[in-house]
């Protein structure tokens, strides 16, 4: 883009001074002051100025540029996009035919758990890594009461919030007159159902191992989200005087049976408690790391997914889904991104041929037909 | 300056009653009752304190806070405050609050501080100390306790504590000098009389034995205008009354010069002195930026009130359904079963729309000090004496009888001989040449200063004698009278002596003068010569004594007069009559009569005038040229070339003007005149048919018979043709109030099509009022156009105050232009630059102010409100609490109050709506879908802080993209407000706040930039919701660069003239 450099012209004489104005308010006189602004560039709006001069002969290639650029971005998001394998599979049980289906209106404290196992076979093999998501449709965790309903304070092991949650956890403050911990809607409603997956070959089922450890961000795991302190390790001893949530079966400090993943800092419980934006949404439930360099994370093949069946979300017209998906630089699988750089370069490059068209037939017509005037 | 909202205006209204302020008063001097029987009434005034603090101690705090909620915005965000504290709404109470506490604050702290000057400043006025005759006996008084009626004595270089009636001074004739400078800025002397018969009453003891009463209208703020008559009683004699006016009048706040000390009477006081009365403040025109922020937010809040309305709507029909109302999830709390809620949508976005009106005032008050806008100015009304010329009068020539006298050489001394440096065209007889200089000489109101008596002035130390005069005319008169030997010595205890060739020293008693004024055009003095003849001589505009002379000696001096107005002088006649005793005592008594009036003295004085200057023997008639300002040809050319139409009004000859006008290039060779004159028009019974015919000529060949400008720009530009109109005074009159009512408003509609269509217009021979009419109908016509007015003189102020901008310059002819004027500038050359650059900048800055705001609000809404229909309508904020807070405030207000020199945008109302929408809707529904294929993971938070990001980003650019000159100041704010952006980001979501509920925004800005895909997603956003901006912007370019190349030789000059507005593309 052409540039020019200009100073300003001078301002010459003097500004517009202002009338003699309203004198003194009382008549009082005082010393003549002058109100002649001082004569710097800054006050004089003299400052040095550099002024960019868009011309269809800047612009232009500059629109070709961006539409060289934007192409092969999008390309390149686009191919690394469609290499990312995805595996989405809905267990609701809607339809009667679905293995699932007995399930459907599962309540929270039903017992023994209500479980189900869908059979599903994978036309190609995740090479690398693999993330194993739940996904959940129509759940407003956005709803605004919801998401204030939480006390961060608590969550981070702060002791008197712990047995004096927050007003905002309300109607999920207190139970039976005791303090619920963790407190609020969000914590209540935790999704509480175990996925297993096994790989069937010839009939026998080979669990694959579910790391359920690094899911949550690092920060929130080590700072946000922190467990009471006090005398000792024994997480019972420190949820002393709490109670449950509502919904949940088991207290929070029997989560996990390891200890650095029990209590407010379950790495399910954490990412649960960030709320998702929309109401189709998905969360990080496992990884599956890649063994060795020979296999697959997960060959093509038959798999069975074990579930023990205790979300309802039948109630509010929801769904849940189990996810398998590979990751690549750019993140998970995302055609849109890819097409939308592609889009726009082309838009791009396209505008930049007719507006040189247009430059160039207009815009020398009419220099050659008027200048004789 | 605070005195321009002065507060006195309530105060006076409550000193002085309604019902006293019609009729007059009486001021009974030093408190003496007239006469025993009299039963003296003290009458009531208010006391000599002046009040201009607003508040006290006690009311400060209600007060304020009253005045300051009484402001819709103010009050409005009360009311939103108290809503958020009341109700539950997404936001909490703090957002509105802090800036509401904030700004009310420190406005407050403000405003206390400058009435705590203001009561600093009144006491230093109203503790001051006078000196109050009582009993013959001077007492010492404090300057508030001054009643009306009080003798004061006021020493030199003192300011008078209150307005006085001049009764005596020390020195023996009657004089003082007093010099206004802070009252109207007149930093020259002013003489002012004592009334006649007190003048020997110069010490304490005489002026006590004074009895008199004072009849004097009520107090009005005319500086310059003061109608009274004392009633002087002595034991065993008839009281004897004398008139009083402006000249007896001393005003408070003026200054006593160059006399040891005065005695006075005290007439108005305190809040009622002319001082006080003058700062109440004229109506006040109405600034851009407060009407165009008020229509913005008008805008602005119906489309916040129908979004919140379609939103609560929307949120009823989605809890209608009870699994969507309170699934198992997520329950109420018995509190909010019971209370039907409020949908604090509305709340939520009407306290960031009123946040940011906040911002705009004080952004829009920051840049934009003046009152007025300059905006698309599209007529000027410029004066012609003193605006367009340098109104430094020079003496030309005369012609005595038809016989041209005009100097040759420039430098000459000596020239108390009759005919040494002067060449003679003929001559006249030397009865009659003398006659003629003594006219001149005794003709006016010059007065002398004396070098030693004007010590305290500094300036004139080359010449022992300057003239004084408020009108350099009859300064430049007398010098040239002096030229021909005739030296005018200066006025004595009523006598005029002048020194004539011979050297000899006459004595003329000067027994009347007969003020000049612009609607008569003349002015007269009667003087007794030693011998006891009695004269009078008058001069004034040929249209105006023509009439009054005898008609067959006008033509020979007639020749004269036209050819001089030619040439582009001031032509003057001098006229002159001999009474008889008889007819003087006559004369004597009606004026004095008329000068006793208390009401209508102006119009009997004006009749008794009209009857004097009659019948009288024209002798001749002076030339004097007014040299043109230096580049007022210039600044009229620019002025043109920007498409301005200039009207110039004048009160001159038609002749004189048109040959200005010719000089200054208002008129070209190529100018095709129109002439609605007397002339053309004729004298004769049918002249309003013969005007109507002429008329419909004009109507005719301008705006019928002008083909359509059909087809090519090139063809309509080669048949345009400049048209210039003449009109003088009468025909005007004759068409805005003709005699019969028929048709008349079709005619006046005829004429101001013509006017229109011309490009330049002249109007001679006006009266000031139809001065202001000529703007009030030019301002009437359809689609308003924006009209500013340029003068110098008192003739002037009546257009000044009509205009939407009125100018004043700082003339020779006084300050009344100035002080009624919203700009002042001392030469017309300046306002070349004031409109073109300053007014034009002005009007960019202020539009692109509002469009800016406009913009970005929108742009900030709009993703909120659809995301509402994204979180069940819930009034989910989609942004956290700090950037809601921070945006208008921080993030994105620096950067459009540096932007001083950008572009508008070409169809502001469709751009600055659509333009938001289209990009906010991308950003959005690009955020949305990117987060709803990819990023489905990731938290509200993260989503909000990515589409904030993107718009702050777009916001930011799209500033720069407008920006067209970029000086350090806009590369500081513009990438300095984007990295405080960044750095506030990584800073708010670094740390565990304590004072936080919630933690939500924790690091969320820092793994919102670990992803690649974000960073990918949000610079195409960034880039598509800027993407129409740079469209336009390409086209225009393409646009305005055939355009600017097809007009290249119409608009260079434009471009010469403009380098600042536009630029070279």
């Amino acid at each position: 883009m052409a540039v020019n450099y200009s100073a300003k012209e001078e301002a010459d004489g003097h500004p517009a001074g202002a009338g003699p104005g309203g004198g003194a308010a009382t008549g009082g006189g005082g010393a003549v002051k002058t109100r002649k602004p001082d004569n710097t560039a800054f006050k004089q709006q003299r400052l040095p100025a550099w002024q960019p001069i868009l011309t269809a002969g800047t612009v232009l290639p500059a629109f070709f540029i961006i539409g060289l650029i934007f192409i092969p971005i999008g390309i390149g998001i686009f191919v690394t996009s469609n290499n990312i394998r995805e595996y989405e599979i809905d267990y609701t049980g809607i339809e009667p035919s679905s293995p699932c289906n007995k399930c459907l209106n599962v309540s929270w404290d039903s017992t023994p758990p209500c479980t189900c196992t869908i059979n599903f076979t994978l036309e190609h093999s995740f090479e690398s890594n693999v993330f194993m998501y739940y996904g959940l449709s129509n759940f407003y965790q956005n709803h605004r009461r919801y998401v204030k309903s939480r006390d961060d304070s608590q969550l981070n092991g702060d002791n008197s919030s712990l047995l004096n949650p927050s007003k905002e956890c309300e109607p999920y403050r207190t139970n039976e007159d005791k303090p619920i911990a963790p407190c609020g809607a969000i914590a209540n409603s935790m999704f509480n159902d175990t996925l297993e997956l096994y790989h069937v070959e010839n009939d026998t089922r080979t669990a694959i191992t579910l790391i359920k450890k690094g899911i949550a961000w690092w920060t929130d795991k080590n700072v946000k989200f922190r467990n009471p302190t006090g005398d000792g390790n024994n997480l019972t001893a420190l949820f002393q005087g709490t109670t449950k949530p509502v919904n949940w079966p088991k207290p929070v400090y029997m989560l996990d049976s390891e200890p650095d993943n029990n209590g407010f800092i379950n790495e399910d419980f954490i990412v649960w408690m960030r709320t998702a934006a929309l109401p189709t949404f998905r969360k990080l439930y496992r990884l599956i790391e890649r063994k060795s360099n020979l296999q697959p994370t997960l060959q093509a093949g038959k798999y069975s997914l074990d579930i023990t069946y205790n979300y309802p979300v039948h109630s509010f017209d929801g769904r849940k889904r189990m996810i398998l998906s590979t990751i690549s630089w750019m993140g998970g699988k995302n055609p849109f991104l890819g097409i939308a750089y592609i889009t726009v370069g082309s838009i791009c490059f396209f505008l930049g041929v007719v507006l040189l068209i247009i430059h160039h037939k207009y815009g020398n017509r009419n220099t050659s037909a008027d200048i004789p005037n | 300056l605070a005195s321009k909202n002065h507060p006195l205006f309530s105060l006076s209204q409550q000193c002085a009653g309604e019902e006293k302020r019609v009729g007059t008063r009486t001021v009974v001097v030093g408190h003496r009752p007239v006469s025993e029987a009299d039963a003296y009434v003290a009458q009531k005034f208010c006391d000599n304190r002046i009040v201009s603090s607003k508040y006290t101690v006690w009311n400060f705090l209600p007060k304020n806070l009253f005045e300051q909620f009484r402001r819709i915005a103010n009050f409005y965000f009360l009311i939103i405050f108290l809503v958020q504290v009341i109700v539950d709404t997404p936001t909490s109470p703090v957002t509105s609050g802090l800036p509401l506490f904030f700004v009310i604050t420190v406005t407050a702290i403000k405003q206390g501080y400058e009435d705590w000057l203001r009561h600093r400043a009144d006491n230093e006025v109203n503790k001051s100390n006078v000196f109050i005759i009582e009993n013959a006996k001077q007492v010492q008084k404090e300057s508030e306790k001054i009643k009306v009626g009080d003798i004061v004595e006021v020493k030199a270089d003192e300011t008078f504590p209150c307005d006085l009636i001049f009764l005596a001074s020390s020195s023996t004739d009657g004089t003082c000098y007093v010099t206004t400078a802070s009252l109207d800025g007149e930093s020259n002397f002013k003489t002012h009389y004592a009334v006649r018969d007190t003048t020997v009453l110069c010490t304490d003891e005489a002026i006590d034995s004074l009895t008199a009463t004072i009849e004097c209208e009520q107090p009005q703020p005319d500086l310059y205008k003061f109608v009274g008559r004392i009633i002087m009683y002595r034991s065993n004699q008839e009281p004897v009354a004398r008139s009083l006016g402006p000249e007896n009048l001393l005003l408070k706040g003026a200054t006593l010069k160059n006399t040891k000390k005065i005695y006075g009477v005290a007439v108005y006081t305190g809040m009622e002195t002319k001082m006080a009365l003058n700062y109440q403040g004229k109506s006040q025109k109405r600034s851009a930026v407060e009407k165009s922020i008020n229509a913005f937010l008008i805008v602005y809040l119906c489309i916040l009130l129908s979004k919140a309305t379609v939103c609560t709507t929307l949120k009823y029909v989605w809890q209608s359904n009870p699994f969507n109302d309170e699934p198992w999830y997520n329950e109420k709390t018995k509190k909010e079963r019971e209370t039907f809620k409020v949908n604090g949508f509305v709340f939520h976005s009407v306290c960031s729309s009123v946040i940011l009106s906040y911002i705009c005032k004080w952004q829009g008050d920051f840049l934009h000090q003046g009152k007025v806008d300059f905006g698309p100015v599209e007529f000027v009304f410029t004066d012609k004496t003193g605006t367009l010329t340098e109104n430094s009068m020079e003496f030309i020539e005369c012609c005595i009888d038809g016989h041209k006298y005009k100097d040759c050489i420039s430098e000459v001394d000596g020239y108390s001989q009759t005919d040494g440096p002067l060449k003679y065209y003929g001559k006249a007889e030397k009865s009659r040449e003398e006659l003629f200089l003594r006219a001149l000489c005794l003709c006016h109101t010059v007065r002398i200063k004396q070098a030693d008596q004007v010590d305290g002035l500094i300036g004139h130390p080359e010449c022992k004698n300057t003239y004084i005069s408020s009108s350099p005319d009859e300064i430049a008169l007398v010098k040239g009278a002096e030229k021909y030997g005739f030296t005018f010595l200066g006025l004595e205890n009523d006598f005029m002596k002048i020194r004539n060739q011979k050297n000899e020293t006459e004595m003329y008693q000067l027994l009347h003068t007969l003020n000049f004024d612009p609607v008569r055009r003349r002015m007269s003095v009667i003087v007794r010569t030693t011998s006891g003849k009695l004269l009078l001589f008058c001069k004034g505009a040929d249209s105006s004594i023509f009439p009054r002379v005898q008609q067959e000696e006008i033509q020979q001096t007639k020749v004269h007069v036209d050819r001089n107005a030619m040439d582009g002088y001031r032509t003057l006649c001098v006229a002159f009559k001999e009474l008889t005793q008889k007819e003087y005592d006559r004369i004597d008594r009606q004026l004095n009569e008329a000068k006793m009036a208390l009401q209508d003295r102006e119009e009997k004085m004006a009749k008794v005038f009209e009857d004097t200057e009659a019948d009288m023997h024209l002798i001749g008639a002076t030339a004097v040229e007014d040299r043109l300002q230096e580049q007022s040809a210039e600044t009229i050319e620019a002025l043109h070339a920007a498409g301005m139409k200039v009207w110039v009004l004048t009160g001159d000859k038609m002749e004189t003007a048109k040959s200005t006008c010719y000089a200054c290039r208002l008129f070209q060779t190529s100018t095709e005149l129109l002439e609605l004159t007397a002339r053309v028009v004729g004298e004769s019974e049918r002249k309003e048919d013969r005007l109507h015919e002429l008329l419909m000529d004009y109507h005719k060949r301008l705006i019928q018979d002008v083909p359509k400008p059909r087809g090519s720009l090139k063809r309509s530009w080669t048949l345009s043709q400049d048209y210039g109109l003449i009109i003088d005074g009468s025909t005007l009159s004759l068409i805005l109030n003709p005699s019969q009512d028929s048709s008349s408003s079709h005619y006046k509609n005829i004429f101001l099509q013509i006017c229109l269509k011309c490009t330049a217009v002249l109007c001679c021979r006006m009266a000031p009022l139809q001065k202001a009419q000529i703007v009030r109908m030019v301002k009437n016509t359809k689609g308003s156009p924006i009209t500013l007015s340029v003068g110098d003189g008192a003739n002037d102020v009546s257009m000044i105050l009509e205009a939407h901008v009125g100018i004043g310059i700082k003339g020779k002819e006084g300050r009344q232009a100035a002080r009624n004027s919203d700009y002042a500038v001392p030469k017309f050359k300046h306002l070349r630059k004031l409109l073109l650059a300053h007014g034009h900048l002005y009007y960019v800055r202020i539009a692109h102010l509002v469009q800016y705001f406009f913009y970005k609000n929108l742009c900030f809404i709009l993703p909120q409100f659809l995301y509402q229909f994204f979180c069940g309508f819930s009034q989910q904020p989609l942004y956290d609490a700090a950037y809601l807070t921070m945006y208008n405030i921080c993030f994105t207000s620096l950067p459009i109050l540096q932007s001083r020199h950008s572009s508008v945008p070409s169809a502001p109302c469709l751009h600055c709506v659509i333009i938001p929408f289209c990009s906010s809707q991308t950003k959005w529904v690009g955020a949305h879908v990117t987060t709803r294929c990819v990023f489905q993971v990731f938290g509200n938070w993260t989503f909000g802080t990515i589409v904030f990001t993107v718009l702050v980003f777009t916001v930011t650019l799209k500033l720069a993209l407008d920006t067209r000159f970029w000086t350090w100041m806009n590369h500081f704010v513009i990438w300095g407000s984007l990295a405080f952006y960044v750095f506030f980001s990584f800073f708010w979501g670094g740390v565990i706040w304590p004072f936080l509920k919630q933690q939500r925004m924790y690091f969320v800005f820092a793994h919102m930039l670990t992803s690649v895909s974000t960073w990918l997603a949000i610079i195409l956003l960034i880039f598509i919701s800027l993407f129409p901006e740079i469209l336009l912007i390409v086209l225009k370019s393409i646009k305005e660069r055939s355009h600017q190349v097809r007009n290249k030789m119409k608009y260079c000059t434009v471009f010469l003239q403009r380098p600042l507005l536009l630029s070279t593309r």
